[in-house]
């Protein structure tokens, strides 16, 4: 008996590390898909071509990369933390593809259903700040440690008001599970009640991944390139995969809470045929061309500015905004109902 | 059950390691990063025993913000790794006062322990019922904000003194510090910032300022 259970429990493993496989590989390849589709954007915002050589549009230039990256000598300083300095890009990049568990694709594509899906994502995404801050102590310079100490502060005063701006979704659900979020916008997507509430999410995930006009911590004219001077070769290439998979998390999050998740946009006759998978990544897509247009056309922010921007207009804001949200709720007793 | 046992001995035994670490480990830097792996190896056992939002509570508030906190503030104090260690070497005035907090709080563990009994049922043992058909957070949110509502008001208003206290403590008034203004720096106009002055050859111009 206990052995069969132990098989069974052994078999579901095995069943489970497969699809971790199918839901990893095509992250990393839309990764480097996307590293394309923002180095061309910038490119052709400034008048350039952007990278057009290899393969056909340019599109294997990632791939390229990544195999130069592969191939040069990982330096580690001589007064470096040896351990910490190597953990920190793999804890990067493990934060960043771990928090794709719970990311539903369709009603039924998804890895992990849990029940607190929100509040993994969000502590996720909050251990993020680890990876840089761990990788700017133990370079043991002072670029990269004062590029961490920036970001640490960034990604911690951003994270409260994500935070905030979350409450305010699940005030409309009275869920935090994330399939349950987007069916709850079949009616009506989020973006539109809480149009305000869906700027500051988006603006708050630029300064959270470190996105410019954000882009403090690695603010090339004063840090060289922040917590990442020190690293070389497959470790560097990991910081930067693991920074794309983390925009690319954002934007899954900012496409769940606000846009509808997989739910179409036009439900009727020939647009209801294309796969929900589709109209995720599709408004997954629309949400990092943002991104990347932000980043070719907005100066960088000062970093008082920034500061300012997070905890005197940001957080004021969406607290207000979360008791409009409540007291509308109530008064037109719109409150969601569970049947628990 | 044996996974489950086997994952319950994986993370306790994580746990009691890194909380051990945190204690012994010489540089203060690598103790906070200890004290993280503890808060998320408790997270990961609280979610073991079905208690997912106070694990993931514990994730965000503690690994999330006050870690990073902690991390901060040992960072920029830049305390120097410990040269001896630290039961040999140089002896610390510290070890007594150490000592008598510690014994302290070992009897008043005791006396916690001891005096506790295992009951059959622990559902049963608290007035509150508990649906075991609804999640955790629904159930805590029910009774946090009803039954509960004096306990979580003190709590946060104990945590606002705490707040306002930290603030006052830390908070001076410098002299001479150059501010800049955000509503001045936006509002400066052209003809308020430039004067264009005729200069005249060999004599230069006297700017009043």
């Amino acid at each position: 008996m206990e052995l069969a259970y132990n098989m069974e429990y052994l078999n579901l493993l095995f069943n489970e590390v497969y699809k971790i496989f199918f839901l990893i590989i095509p992250v990393l390849v839309s990764v480097a898909i996307i590293v394309w589709f923002d180095r061309r954007v910038w490119g052709l915002v400034q008048k350039r071509r952007g990278p057009n050589v290899v393969g056909p549009f340019g599109l294997f230039q990632s791939l390229a990369d990544a195999l130069k990256y592969i191939f040069k000598e990982i330096i580690i300083p001589s007064s470096a933390n040896k351990i910490i300095f190597i953990l920190a890009p793999i804890i990067t990049m493990t934060l960043a593809l771990v928090a794709w568990a719970v990311i539903p694709l369709s009603e039924t594509l998804v890895l992990a259903d849990i029940n607190v899906g929100v509040l993994y994502l969000f502590a996720i995404s909050s251990l993020g700040v680890y990876g840089i801050i761990m990788g700017g102590w133990a370079s043991n310079s002072k670029y990269p440690f004062l590029g961490a100490i920036r970001s640490a502060a960034q990604m911690v005063s951003y994270e409260v008001s994500i935070g905030i701006i979350i409450i305010n979704v699940l005030l409309c659900v009275g869920s935090l599970n994330l399939t349950e979020i987007v069916l709850a916008q079949k009616e009506i997507w989020f973006v539109i009640p809480l149009f305000p509430m869906f700027v500051i999410f988006f603006i708050s995930s630029l300064a959270e991944t470190n996105r410019p006009p954000f882009d403090l911590p690695e603010a090339e004219a004063e840090l060289v390139a922040g917590y990442q001077t020190e690293y070389s070769g497959m470790m560097y290439a990991m910081f930067w995969l693991g920074e794309y998979a983390n925009i690319l998390l954002m934007c899954a999050m900012g496409t769940i809470l606000f846009l509808g998740g997989w739910l179409p946009a036009v439900d009727f006759f020939p647009f209801n045929l294309i796969p929900s998978p589709i109209w995720m990544v599709l408004k997954i897509l629309f949400l990092f061309f943002l991104f990347a247009i932000i980043k070719a056309i907005v100066p960088r922010y000062r970093y008082d500015q920034l500061m300012r921007l997070g905890w005197k207009i940001f957080l004021p804001f969406s607290l207000i905004y979360v008791v409009l949200t409540a007291s509308f709720l109530v008064y037109f007793d719109l409150l969601p109902e569970k049947d628990f | 059950m044996l996974a489950h046992t086997f994952f319950f001995y994986f993370f306790s035994g994580i746990a009691i390691f890194s909380a051990l670490m945190v204690i012994t480990s010489r540089n203060t830097v690598n103790s906070v990063f200890f004290l993280i792996l503890d808060f998320i190896s408790v997270g990961c056992l609280f979610i073991m025993v079905g208690a997912e939002f106070l694990g993931m509570i514990l994730l965000i508030v503690y690994v999330g913000a006050v870690a990073v906190l902690f991390l901060f503030v040992v960072m920029m104090l830049n305390v120097a790794q410990q040269k001896q260690s630290w039961f040999i070497g140089k002896k610390s005035t510290h070890i007594p006062s150490g000592l008598i907090v510690a014994i302290i709080i070992f009897m008043e563990l005791l006396v916690v322990i001891g005096g506790w009994k295992y009951k059959d049922n622990v559902s049963n043992s608290s007035s509150l019922v508990i649906d075991k058909d609804i999640s955790n957070t629904h159930a805590i949110g029910s009774v946090m904000y009803t039954d509960y509502i004096l306990y979580f008001q003190l709590s946060g208003i104990i945590l606002l003194l705490s707040m306002i206290g930290a603030i006052i403590l830390t908070y001076r008034r410098r002299e001479n510090v150059k501010t800049q203004s955000y509503f001045k720096q936006i509002s400066r106009e052209k003809a308020s910032s430039i004067e264009l002055k005729e200069v005249d050859f060999n004599k230069g111009v006297k700017i009043d300022d």
